[in-house]
């Protein structure tokens, strides 16, 4: 069967599975809506939560980020992980207890303030609308390349799927349909991931691949330092941000993750306490299946690109005989995401370090227009062929967009046409689980914290239901908006959102149920400060004139977050400290939450 | 509330305590050996990879689920010491 039928199946099968869960698993009360009636097993839960959490950035950015950044690479993978830790020690279970529906809820009631409550709001959507606008890239990106259509039409697709589910089922359809996503996401990752570690190294576990020794007598991480280095690039298994920034990137991730609202919110929808604790470890079980496997499929890539790239030889391969050998180089020249720049006119491919185009990261600016061997031709290839030669063989002549490894490397690696349809139909589970999940959370927060719990307390149960329908339909096209018209700065954005939910979200949930003393006027003084020096921090550095050089003691944008929650947390214990304490049955409203028994009957209103 | 306040208190303790134990773990693994001390590290091979660079990409994830599972029957016995379980 050609790639084509084959996709289709794949991907058609899956929507076909997610929409019979949907129609199955229909939502009658804002309770279903909310937290699935809060009757989920903790296995299904953990599933729910790792295909929630893993999403069109794990399944399609991280490998081919730590294939292109190596060792600087172990933030993300230990950062998106390791934030599970926390909320499994620090929150999951209190939040539970405390037995609500949102985030909003907790830090408006334990704060007795609707000050607190709509920070909180104003934070939850900020932080899932730019999570959701990557997700629906990565679904127009997986169709524009496999199913042909633009990637408009791919993002409208996504969105009636999404809004299909999402809207009808609220939290209890999308966890069921999430613990297929996870299936299916989860079988299309591992796949691939064996067929190209037994490929490169005869093992078929990355996890020991990447440790194996080759046929040439070297082991797999000591030939990509040597490939590195012999193009120009760092070795692979070191560093080039400094300790500060890692460590700094590395806190920002653990502490967001713990904070984003869409995870946290997973944890409402189990019976008891002790399901919570249990759920999150299922979920980094499910989710380290995956993350283990990252660091093969990124080096086996690596390895693999640059040897197809350069030929046999090291010395370029020619773009004619790519053409019919690598088709996939010219697919993904089709779609943008991949430019050659003959710089030295020999009709070769040639890889190195450097930009091969003048734009920011090297990006290609296409026409319409075909060169002399039918390759893109774009508006600022950068000419001439100085390099340093010290250092590398030949000046960079390709652009690679790093989304594309993923999906790129069972092509690169030519296995068969079933694994790549596989990949594609995981790729849009990955994308779709997520963007639902933040959906709801959204919808949530306008229905729920905005208007049952600040505008219109007098609201029923159906209306509620109704505004939370209404508000997700919003949502999705707001979504959608940003799907088809992606803001140039996708990458700052969810950086951003790591950085808010890190300053703003978490310290404010963990001193409230590890210090009783703290009031409303520290918490609020606290997110604030967190907030605000936060979102100045990014908004300086990623929008405005900052330079590198002016950073706070050498801490870049991503990993500012960790700045803003240490402040956060010394503006709220000051603050706290001179005004009063909290009343005394916000006091015994703490103590409650210490205790696991009584959380059987989640209190409703 | 079926327990008196002192052995609240006492429950607080004794969770407050597993809870820096399994947290000084967690960043000894992921910040100390990865980060920290990764350089040092890296001078170790460890089966096809060096140490630091191993504990980044994959050994602080499998010490990660390790501890939330120890956590979790840790807290087990605990709630039922206290009698606070479900």
């Amino acid at each position: 069967m050609s790639l084509d039928v084959l996709t289709f199946l794949f991907v058609g099968g899956s929507f076909a599975l997610y929409i019979g869960i949907a129609i199955w698993a229909r939502a009658g009360s804002t309770k279903e809506f909310y937290v699935a009636g809060g009757g989920v097993p903790p296995i299904a839960n953990g599933m729910a939560t790792a295909a929630d959490w893993m999403s069109a950035a794990s399944f399609i950015s991280l490998a081919g980020l730590v294939s292109f950044i190596g060792r600087d690479g172990s933030a993300y993978l230990m950062g998106w992980t390791g934030g599970y830790v926390l909320l499994a020690l620090l929150l999951a279970p209190y939040l539970r207890k405390f037995g609500k529906f949102t985030v909003p809820d907790f830090i408006g009631d334990r704060y007795y303030s609707q000050t607190a409550r709509v920070i909180a709001v104003a934070c939850t959507i900020v932080i899932s609308f730019t999570y959701v606008a990557g997700q629906m890239r990565g679904v127009g990106i997986v169709f524009s390349r496999y199913l042909h259509v633009d990637i408009n039409t791919g993002v409208i697709i996504g969105m009636a799927i999404v809004f299909f589910y999402a809207v009808l089922g609220g939290m209890k359809g999308i966890t069921y349909t999430q613990v297929a996503q996870y299936c299916v996401l989860i079988l299309a990752f591992t796949v691939p991931a064996l067929f190209l570690s037994a490929q490169v190294t005869g093992h078929i576990l990355p996890q020991i691949g990447l440790g194996a020794t080759l046929d040439s007598g070297m082991s797999v991480l000591a030939t990509l330092d040597q490939l590195s280095v012999d193009l120009g690039f760092s070795q692979y298994t070191s560093g080039t941000k400094s300790t500060i920034d890692i460590f700094c990137l590395t806190v920002a991730l653990m502490c967001g993750t713990a904070g984003l609202p869409h995870v946290i919110v997973r944890f409402f929808t189990v019976p008891r306490v002790k399901d919570a604790r249990i759920s999150a470890g299922y979920a980094l079980i499910f989710i380290a299946l995956l993350y283990t496997a990252i660091p093969g499929v990124a080096g086996f890539g690596r390895v693999n690109l640059i040897q197809t790239l350069n030929g046999a030889d090291g010395s370029g391969a020619s773009y004619e005989a790519l053409k019919t050998e690598a088709k996939w180089f010219q697919q993904w020249e089709n779609t943008g995401l991949i430019g050659w720049n003959d710089r030295n006119g020999d009709g070769k491919v040639q890889y190195a370090a450097g930009p091969a185009f003048d734009a920011k990261k090297g990006k290609p600016a296409f026409t319409e227009e075909r060169g002399e061997y039918g390759q893109r031709v774009a508006t600022n290839p950068l000419t001439g062929a100085d390099f340093d030669a010290n250092k590398q063989p030949f000046a960079n002549e390709v652009y690679v967009d790093r989304d594309i490894m993923v999906l790129a490397n069972p092509d690169i690696a030519q296995l068969p046409n079933w694994v790549i349809a596989l990949v594609a139909a995981g790729a849009v589970a990955a994308a779709l689980s997520t963007a639902a999940g933040l959906l709801l959370v959204i919808s949530t927060a306008i229905s729920h914290d905005l208007m049952k719990k600040t505008i219109n307390p007098n609201i029923s149960d159906k209306q509620e239901l109704l505004y939370a329908r209404l508000a997700a339909i919003v949502a999705i096209c707001i979504a959608g908006y940003f799907g088809i018209n992606p803001p140039g700065f996708v990458a700052q954005v969810v950086a951003l959102a790591f950085g808010l939910a890190c300053a703003s979200v978490f310290p404010a949930i963990i001193m409230g149920i590890f210090w009783t003393r703290h009031n409303s006027q520290g918490a609020i003084a606290g997110m604030l400060v967190g907030l605000v020096s936060t979102m100045c921090y990014m908004y300086y550095f990623a929008f405005g004139s900052g330079t590198p050089d002016q950073y706070f003691l050498g801490i870049s944008p991503g990993g500012f977050g960790t700045v803003g929650a240490v402040l956060h947390i010394i503006v709220g214990f000051v603050v706290s400290s001179m005004t009063a304490a909290p009343p005394k049955e916000i006091q015994e409203i703490v103590a409650d939450l210490r205790i696991p028994r009584g959380a059987a009957e989640a209190h409703d209103h | 509330m079926s327990i008196s306040n002192e052995q609240a208190q006492a429950y607080w303790r004794e969770n407050l305590r597993i809870i820096m134990t399994h947290l000084a773990i967690w960043f000894v693994v992921s910040y100390g050996c990865a980060i920290l001390f990764v350089e040092q590290l890296n001078e170790i091979p460890f089966f096809g990879f060096p140490l630091g660079f191993w504990f980044g990409q994959q050994g602080s994830i499998f010490v990660f689920v390790i501890l939330i599972w120890t956590y979790v029957f840790s807290m087990n016995k605990l709630d039922e010491k206290y009698d606070v379980h479900e």
